[in-house]
């Protein structure tokens, strides 16, 4: 319709202007790649891992047969090696969430209704900080501190490498997911509104209970989101401060690499995968996803 | 405000605690970093330069650093263009199923690392027949990194409102001249940002390394874990770390910088 009228400079003002008429084709050129890229390689990999966990390996080479069956699911489940640590598993990342969101809601209290705005300022840097360190480092920077003879055995609190230190290292490592968007909800919390809530005669703890905690749990669930996904697939920081004990990632990691048993790592790493859906699924009714 | 000064003075300690709790074992790295003893005995019999000499003549600390930059600018150049388009498309769009696409662009980071690797991994060796190596370490790394472009992008988006796209058009200017000089200049702090964080996220990387970059390459967190149980590595290691703790306040500073620009940007509309 408006070839009549060629706009000035051009083919690339002619594709702009036809752009710029078809708002539908502007949305499918600027969505189109990265849905590509997440849509198809991504959700196509998750798949394909799916499927592949249908399948076996030969018994020599390792080599994939490609005959369906539920035999590695049938080990999974029958296993009692796998169970333990399918259980051990989530009841660390369920401790971690815990510990992380009993000592992040103080912080973020203290930050965002207690501290004068410079030291809020200050403190929210600091929490940020360790943010940037690397995660590797943090881990190796715990296993000197319960080193035998390290810091914390020479005043002998330090629990040994082992599943207690795998939790404080795990939680350590997470603490900022949690306290980062409990702090953002309260500051969004408007300090009078905690005000009225004294002044109509509420002790403090009706106040948290009533005014507080309704910003502050899709805040700690958003946290949670984090704290427990990172722990269900974390391998290293076991590896590193754990001893000998194994979650759910080691064993993808030994199925994968170690035992060239692909189909196995891959319906090892379904359980993860439901644990998140069912997780998410859940916690989608709190609101808590938009705040991520 | 209500709390009682024994409240606040509770949550003040408490706040101390944790912070200490943080900075203590990140202290303890670069304290041992100096320490004398191959085995950082504690207290540390006496102080040292030396390890910090030897991590910089280390050849392979040297290497991994240089592919581990590489990975990382890869991969963020790449989440940097995917992430603005989804967040140009989710902001200023409505169509079906835009709430699915905002979830799948979080679903790489909200899945265990482990998942993702193995996913990706199997995807490259059964799915397409390629060899892991610095093309498929360089694709995954660019798959997680995406939603932190995305986020910083589409927050921006939405504050800055359609107003100065429109008047640009009124005036003649067509979607990419628009693009270029009123929305792109706009966008460029909270690019920087997102970027910055893509950056970090994938140069500390490790569990979706170890599956998807196979045999031949190593990255500095590879490294690091490579060396971390050889008790004649350790102190070079340590140096690694300690001057990764270090380095850490740089992006912060750089990101206290652009959050300075946020607000120049929010003052200018």
């Amino acid at each position: 319709m408006a070839q009549q009228h060629p706009p000035p400079g051009g083919g690339a003002a002619l594709r702009s202007g036809v752009l710029h008429r078809h708002p539908r084709l502007r949305l499918g050129l600027l969505l189109g790649p990265p849905m590509l890229w997440l849509g198809v390689l991504y959700l196509g990999s998750l798949a394909a891992l799916f499927i592949t966990s249908l399948w076996s390996v030969d018994a020599f080479g390792g080599n994939i047969e490609r005959i369906w069956n539920l035999d590695n699911y049938r080990d999974l489940f029958t296993l009692d090696v796998y169970r333990t640590i399918t259980v051990r598993t989530l009841l660390i990342a369920a401790s971690v969430t815990v510990i992380d969101a009993v000592l992040a809601f103080p912080v973020a209290l203290y930050m965002a209704k207690v501290a004068s705005p410079r030291l809020q300022r200050i403190l929210v840097i600091a929490v940020l900080t360790p943010l940037w360190a690397s995660y590797l480092v943090k881990a190796y920077a715990w296993r000197g501190m319960f080193a035998s003879g390290g810091p914390l055995d020479s005043v002998g609190i330090s629990p040994g490498y082992g599943l207690a230190a795998t939790v404080l290292t795990l939680s350590y490592l997470w603490l900022p997911y949690m306290i980062l968007p409990m702090y953002a909800g309260l500051e969004r919390l408007p300090s009078s509104l905690i005000e009225a809530s004294a002044d109509l005669g509420a002790g403090t703890a009706t106040t948290m209970r009533r005014v507080v905690l309704p910003v502050l749990f899709p805040a700690a669930v958003a946290g949670s989101i984090f704290t427990f996904s990172l722990t269900l697939g974390d391998y290293i920081a076991v590896k590193i401060v754990g001893g000998a004990n194994q979650m759910l990632g080691n064993v993808v990691y030994d199925s994968f690499l170690t035992g060239n048993n692909l189909p196995f790592a891959a319906a090892v790493a379904t359980i993860p995968v439901a644990a998140m859906l069912v997780y998410l699924a859940a916690v989608r009714r709190t609101g808590a996803l938009d705040s991520l | 405000m209500t709390f009682s000064p024994a409240t606040r003075a509770l949550l003040r300690a408490f706040t101390g605690l944790v912070l200490l709790f943080v900075y203590a074992p990140l202290a303890l790295v670069v304290l041992n970093s100096f320490n004398t003893s191959r085995t950082f005995e504690w207290p540390p019999p006496g102080f040292t330069t030396r390890w910090w000499s030897a991590a910089v003549e280390s050849d392979g600390a040297r290497n991994a650093i240089v592919v581990s930059l590489e990975v990382a600018v890869m991969a963020t150049v790449i989440a940097l263009v995917l992430g603005t388009m989804a967040a140009l498309a989710l902001q200023r769009f409505r169509f079906f199923g835009r709430d699915t696409v905002s979830l799948l662009i979080i679903l790489p980071i909200a899945l265990p690392g482990v998942v993702t690797g193995i996913a990706l991994a199997n995807a490259f060796l059964t799915m397409f027949g390629i060899q892991l190596g610095m093309l498929t370490l360089v694709v995954s790394h660019a798959t997680f990194c995406i939603v932190t472009v995305f986020n910083n992008a589409i927050a921006r988006l939405r504050r800055l409102g359609g107003n100065l796209e429109e008047a640009s058009m009124d005036l003649g200017a067509g979607t990419f001249r628009t693009f270029w000089s009123i929305t792109l200049p706009m966008m460029r702090s909270a690019l920087l940002a997102g970027a910055l964080l893509s950056f970090a996220l994938s140069f500390d990387e490790i569990i979706v390394t170890t599956f998807t970059a196979g045999q031949g390459i190593q990255t500095l967190p590879i490294w690091i874990y490579q060396n971390l149980f050889r008790p004649n590595q350790a102190p070079v290691v340590n140096v690694v770390a300690a001057a990764l703790i270090v380095l850490s306040v740089v992006p912060i500073w750089i990101s206290q910088k652009l959050a300075g620009t946020d607000e120049s940007v929010a003052a200018a509309r």
